[in-house]
């Protein structure tokens, strides 16, 4: 898989940049060709991942990327925080589990959603949510 | 930019024209919560129509307006949910339950009018 040059940075550093966030995400869901309603389940599932970052990490960044691996083109969003990390990865992926006042819904819907869906988390060192949505 | 409020009747009526950032629609709720006795109404008709997203807050914070209302001894209607954001809402697991909902405006207002859909309006 390559990353096409062109990374798109949004920096997370309040409740603001989660609109700002999505919609950057949307635009370029929209240049890639994803059509308007993947552009608006893409666009949900960066919320929650946006969200994730303002309620357990105050700050972050979310990076944006064209992917090709050959076949499939595809959007590439990176979240990272350098917050407290999740001490259950697995317990947070649980649908309804929450520990900040969410509905516990966000990360296991946005894993749902997108073709591929990775976290990495390490306490003290903070937490990278890694997914895909590949065009059909 | 918070949201107007506007009051037709007994009826109140917040059409949201952007984006909102969370804290907005807190004030929102929290708007509502104190017009409704200001205003002695019995209605809330919350439009978004023009929102092009309805994440897990947002849905959230629709609910707490709806029942915030509900003890206040109002009914809250969520009015024009566009067609790609409850197919997204449905794929990532959020609902409104509980919530009153309908086509648009004119349907949100004849529900709270009691007079069952804008059609049954027109055909009487």
């Amino acid at each position: 898989m390559t990353i096409v040059p062109g990374e798109l940075h949004v920096p997370i550093e309040g409740e603001a940049d989660i609109v700002t966030a999505r919609q950057k995400g949307r635009e370029l869901a929209a240049d890639i060709g994803f059509s308007s309603t993947e552009q608006t389940i893409v666009a949900l599932a960066i919320s929650e991942i946006a969200r994730n970052i303002v309620s357990y990490a105050q700050c972050g960044e979310i990076t944006f990327a064209r992917v090709d691996d050959g076949v499939r083109r595809g959007l590439l969003v990176v979240a990272r925080d350098r917050g407290p990390g999740i001490p259950d990865i697995d317990l947070a992926m649980r649908d309804g589990y929450s520990t900040a006042r969410s509905l516990g819904i966000g990360l296991p819907g946005a894993k749902r959603v997108m073709d591929e869906f990775d976290i990495q988390s390490e306490p003290d060192q903070g937490t990278t949510v890694t997914m895909k949505k590949w065009l059909p | 930019m918070p949201v107007p409020i506007l009051k037709q009747g007994d009826i109140l009526i917040a059409s949201i024209q952007s984006a909102l950032s969370d804290r907005e629609l807190v004030e929102l709720r929290d708007s509502f919560s104190d017009q409704i006795g200001r205003f002695r109404s019995r209605g809330v008709v919350v439009d978004v129509t023009a929102l092009d997203v309805l994440d897990s807050f947002a849905t959230r914070t629709l609910r707490g307006i709806a029942h915030t209302a509900r003890l206040r001894g109002a009914t809250a209607v969520v009015v024009g949910i566009q067609p790609e954001v409850a197919f997204a809402m449905v794929q990532l697991g959020l609902s409104l339950e509980g919530v009153e909902t309908a086509l648009d405006l004119e349907e949100g207002m004849a529900l709270l009018n009691g007079a069952g859909t804008a059609d049954d309006d027109r055909a009487r």
